[in-house]
Order: structure tokens, then C-alpha cells, then sequence
């Protein structure tokens, strides 16, 4: 799976979550550019994510997210099994 | 993302995010009814969630608008992350038409909040309390005893009956424990895990003597699976004992318990016969041939369902039997299939006639006065179910699974006829809100089967037998004993034989509608006679197909065939069997005039083609061969 599927799964997924259909995520972006991203939301994203890409995060990798973009590359990782 | 391990028995809808986005933009009336249709579908915990911030919007007007006027208040007390949990209790509860308030206890200060009269708990007077304590908090802790916690939360049930008028709901421990010996784990005296099986034990013992209700969480998380429940990781990182992604589970199973102190538990299980409680077609396949019991893996499941219905019945649930048969022979298989487990005496209301499920569904209801909100509806049938959510949405209507073998599974895990063991007091709530379901019986009084079938999108693919459907024909030429006008049996060569002939029609249809593909569910034979009429040998038709115009559509098609070779009038004849009285009145129903009956019941009739003018059908008629796909119903 390529970067630019991952995103385009990962916008449903954060239109669902945040409930909000015209969220686009962006590699910049953080939980403070989004105003329904609190912590109860965040755990529901972690989840969701975890059940639509059939992951699993480790506890450490979750702790060391940043933004999106590198969200997307744990994903990637994880996905395509590097 | 839906899990599909859950909500089994409640219908996907595929359209849901649109309709969800298009109910948000709708006034709160409007609104409310498309959330309750959005709520009994097949959601998942995300999908709670923004229903929940949803309705949560039209609060105002959603607290006092639904069949239960009087909303709960329902406290949440615990020792570790709760909130995530609301969202579902919310929805879980709305999907019984029951408003939840709800107030969350600060985290781990229960004790505080019970004890303290100036607390927000006291402040907000619940009429429920939930208490849902973790694991880690009761037992993780060095020299725990199983008395001592009992002891524990015993003086919290006490602590509540006293400031409150509540009903109590105490959640059971969840095994989260991992066993250090392994499988002789309970000999340890000192394990935890060994521990918490003791003590749901206890809670067990001691709830039923103070009057207080489990939430068996310990239950739920041994049918799906301790890791479904329960993450390690979550916990470390958020203290959510209870999985987010069964949040929605968890709280489907606090709204049946309240559903139950309010009297709102479902109290009757209607039941189709062909292919729900038997295999085959009683009709057709008479007693000796439908499958039921010893010697079939299929006859063994649909005693198995028999058996639980059984259960059901002995626990107070009413079962009634709503079918598409003659009565005769639905009786028939009751008084003397010897496998039949089920029997006339277990049957509160026993339907089976030609009339629409909805009607008939109204009739039990008005019979047993009951209301249609405590009727439960089991068919295998998608038609069937389709109709009676689109008609009668308060009557529950499982989305019964293709293999009979988990027929009482998804009955099971629906939860629809939660029961406390009646109390007093709940006897006197059944009473008060009885009054509501007998108002209901009178909200809509006509099925409108029009719009339904339009919505149906139905095609009748029709085309001449050839070799590819002969089989298929050859099968319901000698299989159809009920929509049958003339009942002749032919074999493969006989009708191969007959399709030589330019003077005969040889007429298979195929029913198509949005839910796939019923196969091949009629044949038509007609033969041009020496007069210029067209003479029909042959008309039969599947039941499963009943009620949804096939006949007057197939008519349309045969007319214009007749036309075409010249025809002046079509002749057809009904002769009477045991098993066909059904269409008896067939070609006087299609505007055929009489022309003659015989004594031994047989009859003719005539239809003048300069005169006819075809009916209107709510579906396309479409010539050729439809692109074959897996008949849905290749025996039926």
C-alpha cells in the first residue's frame, strides 16, 4: 500500500471519527489543528486506524507520534511489512 | 469498519453515511426518525459515537419524543475511564426508544460521591446506578480478599438504597487476569485471576438476595473473546478496562437492561414455518419431505431453533407462528411430524393464510393484546423482513444469519427478551406501559405493499425454456404442489419434446429485485388450439414469490404473446388438488370469465383478449435470458 492510499483510507476514517466531512489530513498536521481531536476522539482514531489497517501500534510508537505524516509512515511500515 | 463479529442480527445499511449526512441537515422530528433507523442498524463504535453527538443536538426535542415519554437518570460510578462508554449507553437506550441523562461520576471517587450528600451524584437524584468497577482496582492489590471486596461493594449497594430510590446495576468483574500456574489456576488460593472467578460468584449469589442486577461483562467477554475486551495496552495508556471497540456492545446491553425495568423487554417471538422452523416447503414437500430433525445436518439445526424457542417459551416469552401456507397443512406438521418439538399447545397465535406479514402481524399483535413494539419477528425470508421493518418499524426483526445452525445464536445475542425475574415492582411498570403498546396497535392501520414493491426495484426477466433452464423448469413442473393451476408432472423429454413445437409456449420468469436474484420462479405452457385460443396447460409458480404481483405481470406477458400468434382468448383450467386451493379463485382474480366447473371441482375460464387491458405492475418487465447468477433459492 502507497503513501497516497494510506491517506485516502486514513480520510475516512478521520471524517468519521471527527465527524466532520470535509477534514483532509495533512502530513503538518496535529491534534491541535483539529477541534474535535481530544483525547476520547484520539483513542477512537488509534482504534479505528488499528481495525481498518489491521494493525497493531506498539505502546512506544503511539507515545512518539507527532503529526499525521508520521503517522502515516508507522502505518506504512506496518502495512507493508518492513 | 463495522466488525462483523457484532450487531449480527441487526441489518446492515449500506447507505448509512448518506443518510446520516442528509438526517443531520433535517428538522429534529424529521431528524430523530432517521437516527432510530440508523440506531438498528448494523453500527459500529464510531458510528455511536457521531449518532450520539447527533441526537445529543436535538436533545430538546429527542428527550420527550420517543414511545417511552419518561427519560432515565442514569449515574455511572467506577474506579477507572468511563466516558468512553456513554456514547453507547446513550444509543443503546435510544434504540429501545428510551432517553438516558447522564451522569459520570469523577474518576475513582465513588465511595466519596455515595457517601457524600453534598456530591454531584446526590445533586443529580439517579433512578439508576451503575457501578462499574475494574478489575485492577478490586483485586490488583497485595492481600485482597474475595470476602473483603464483596464486603466492599455490598456497602455500596447499601450506601445507594439508602439516598436513592434507584435500581442498581453492578457490573462483573472482567477476567483480565493472566493465570501463573495455568490450567489448575483455581488452586492458587492467592491468584487473582482465580479470584475474580470466585468473586462474580459471590456477586451472583449476593445480588439476587439484594435486589440488584448484573451487568455480566465477565459473560460477554467470554463469548467474543477476552482480548475483543479487554487491551493491555489501552489500559496502560488510558485506564479504559472496557475496550472502545465494544463500547457500543456494552452499552446495547445496559439499554436491554433498562428496557427490561421499564417493562419494554420484548414478549412475543413470532415465527415463520417454511425454512425457519422447518427446512423445505410444507406445502410442497408435504409432511414426509421437509427436513427436520435426526438424520439431516439441516433438519438438526432447525430442531436445535425449535428447541430454543422452547426455552424462550418456558421462560414466560409468548411464541406465536405467522406464516404463508394453507392452515391445514401448517397444522399438519405441528400434530404429526413425529420430530416436531414445538407443538399447537406452544403456540399462543398460530397465522398461516396468503394475506401480507403486516397484516397478519397486526392480527397477532390485537389477538394477544400486545403491542407490536413487544413483537419479535423470525423469517428467513429478506422479502418478508424488509416488508415488516418498512411497515411495522417498532416490531424487532432480526437479520436471521443464511445457515440455520446459528438461527438461535443471533436470536440469543440480540438480547431482545432481557428479564430481570419479575419483581413486583416490575409487574406494575409492565402494567403502566402496556397502555403506550395498545395505543401503538392503532398507529398504522394499511400496509402499503405499493410503495414497498416499488422501492423493490423488481425485474421479471422473462424467456422461452431452453436447454440451459430445463432443469431447472423440470424441477418446479414436478416439485410445485401449491401455486399450481393444473398440477401435471412432466419429465425432461416431455418437455424437450414439447418445445419442438412452433404451436406451444414454453414460458420460464425470473424474479430480480434490489436484495438479488430469486432464480427461476415460474413456468407458464400454453398451446394455440385449432380455434385461435390460447390454451394453458400449465401455470405454477414458486410461493416464495406470493404477493408481489409475478401473476398479474406474468399475464401481461402471456397476453401480448397470444396476441402476436393471433390468439383470440386465453382458456386456462384449474383442476383441484389437496395441496393447490390456494389459487382456486387464480384466473377469476386476473378478470377470467367462468365458463364451466365439473363435479369433481374442476373449472374453466376464458379471457377475451379484444377486452383485456393489462394491469399495472410495480416492477420491469424485461425479455431474454437474465445473466445467470447463483439462484438465491436453487431449492426454493
Amino acid at each position: 500500500m502507497n503513501t497516497s492510499e494510506i491517506y485516502s483510507q486514513l480520510t475516512s476514517i478521520f471524517r468519521e471519527v471527527f465527524d466532520d466531512s470535509s477534514i483532509v489530513p495533512t502530513p503538518e498536521m496535529t491534534a491541535e489543528d483539529v477541534k474535535e481531536w481530544d483525547s476520547f476522539n484520539h483513542i477512537n482514531l488509534i482504534v479505528a486506524i488499528e481495525s481498518r489497517f489491521k494493525v497493531k501500534f506498539k505502546t512506544a510508537e503511539i507515545e512518539s507520534l507527532h503529526n499525521v505524516g508520521h503517522l502515516v509512515q508507522v502505518i506504512e511500515r506496518k502495512v507493508n511489512g518492513a | 469498519m463495522a466488525n462483523s463479529t457484532h450487531f449480527e442480527w441487526l441489518p446492515e445499511k449500506i447507505d448509512w453515511n448518506t443518510t446520516f449526512e442528509t438526517a443531520r441537515t433535517l428538522n429534529s422530528r424529521e431528524a430523530l426518525r432517521f437516527y432510530l433507523e440508523l440506531a438498528s442498524s448494523r453500527v459500529d463504535f464510531i458510528q455511536t459515537a457521531r449518532l450520539d453527538r447527533a441526537v445529543q443536538r436535538i436533545a430538546e426535542y429527542a428527550r420527550t419524543a420517543l414511545s417511552d415519554p419518561r427519560p432515565v437518570r442514569l449515574a455511572i460510578l467506577g474506579s477507572s475511564t468511563l466516558s468512553h462508554l456513554i456514547p453507547g449507553i446513550r444509543i443503546g437506550a435510544l434504540r429501545r426508544e428510551i432517553w438516558v441523562d447522564v451522569y459520570e461520576g469523577s474518576y475513582g471517587m465513588y465511595r466519596q460521591e455515595l457517601q457524600d450528600p453534598a456530591s454531584g451524584l446526590h445533586a443529580f437524584r439517579p433512578d439508576v446506578l451503575l457501578i462499574c468497577l475494574d478489575a485492577q482496582h478490586l483485586l490488583g492489590a497485595e492481600g485482597t480478599t474475595v470476602a473483603g471486596v464483596l464486603s466492599g461493594i455490598r456497602t455500596c449497594w447499601q450506601l445507594a438504597k439508602q439516598a436513592f430510590p434507584c435500581s442498581i446495576l453492578q457490573q462483573t468483574v472482567l477476567p483480565i487476569f493472566h493465570p501463573v500456574l495455568g490450567n489448575n489456576e483455581h488452586r492458587y488460593p492467592q491468584s487473582t485471576l482465580a479470584m475474580s472467578w470466585s468473586l462474580n460468584q459471590e456477586l451472583r449469589r449476593a445480588s439476587a438476595s439484594e435486589g440488584v442486577h448484573l451487568l455480566s461483562v465477565d459473560m460477554l467477554s467470554a463469548v467474543d473473546g477476552s482480548a475483543e475486551w479487554y487491551d493491555e495496552a489501552l489500559w496502560h495508556r488510558s485506564k479504559q478496562e472496557i475496550h472502545p471497540r465494544v463500547s457500543h456492545v456494552y452499552g446495547d446491553h445496559v439499554g436491554r437492561i433498562l428496557a427490561a425495568l421499564r417493562g419494554r423487554s420484548y414478549k412475543c417471538l413470532v415465527l415463520d414455518l417454511d425454512n425457519t422452523l422447518w427446512g423445505g416447503v410444507i406445502g410442497d414437500d408435504g409432511l414426509s419431505g421437509i427436513r427436520l430433525g435426526q438424520g439431516s445436518a439441516l433438519g438438526e439445526a432447525h430442531l436445535a431453533f425449535q428447541k430454543y424457542a422452547l426455552a424462550l417459551s418456558h421462560r414466560g416469552v409468548i411464541l406465536a407462528v405467522c406464516s404463508k401456507n394453507d392452515a391445514a397443512n401448517a397444522l399438519e406438521a405441528f400434530e404429526r411430524h413425529p420430530e416436531m418439538i414445538l407443538r399447537r399447545k406452544d403456540i399462543a397465535c398460530f397465522v398461516a393464510n396468503w394475506e401480507d406479514k403486516a397484516t397478519n402481524l397486526r392480527a397477532i399483535a390485537k389477538a394477544l393484546n400486545i403491542g407490536l413494539d413487544s413483537l419479535v419477528f423470525a423469517d428467513d425470508n429478506a422479502f418478508e423482513r424488509n416488508l415488516i421493518r418498512r411497515e411495522l418499524p417498532q416490531v424487532a426483526v432480526p437479520e436471521l444469519p443464511e445457515d440455520p445452525s446459528f438461527y438461535a445464536t443471533c436470536i440469543a445475542s440480540a438480547g431482545y427478551f432481557e428479564s430481570l425475574g419479575a419483581t413486583a415492582e416490575d409487574q406494575q411498570r409492565t402494567a403502566q406501559y402496556k397502555a403506550n403498546a395498545e395505543r401503538e396497535l392503532l398507529r398504522d392501520s394499511v400496509t402499503d405493499i405499493e410503495t414497498y414493491l416499488r422501492e423493490l426495484k423488481m425485474e421479471l426477466h422473462w424467456a422461452q425454456v431452453d436447454s440451459i433452464s430445463l432443469p431447472r423448469v423440470v424441477q418446479l413442473i414436478n416439485k410445485t404442489n401449491q401455486f399450481n393451476l393444473t398440477t401435471r408432472r412432466y419429465t425432461a423429454q416431455e418437455v424437450s419434446a414439447m418445445m419442438l413445437d412452433s404451436r406451444n409456449l414454453l414460458l420460464h420468469f425470473r424474479l430480480v429485485d434490489r436484495y438479488g436474484d430469486n432464480g427461476i420462479i415460474s413456468v407458464v405452457i400454453g398451446q394455440m388450439d385449432d380455434e385461435n385460443d390460447l390454451l394453458l396447460d400449465t401455470w405454477l409458480m414458486s410461493c416464495r414469490v406470493l404477493g408481489r404481483q409475478v401473476e398479474a405481470a406474468t399475464l401481461n406477458i402471456v397476453s401480448n404473446l397470444a396476441r402476436d400468434r393471433g390468439a383470440r382468448s386465453i382458456v386456462g383450467d384449474y383442476h383441484p388438488t389437496a395441496k393447490n386451493g390456494m389459487v382456486r379463485a387464480h384466473y377469476k382474480n386476473l378478470g377470467f370469465a367462468h365458463v364451466e366447473e365439473h363435479p369433481d371441482g374442476s373449472s374453466r375460464w376464458k379471457l377475451d383478449l379484444a377486452r383485456f387491458i393489462e394491469a399495472q405492475v410495480c416492477m420491469q418487465i424485461i425479455e431474454g435470458q437474465h445473466e445467470y447468477k447463483r439462484d438465491l433459492q436453487s431449492a426454493y
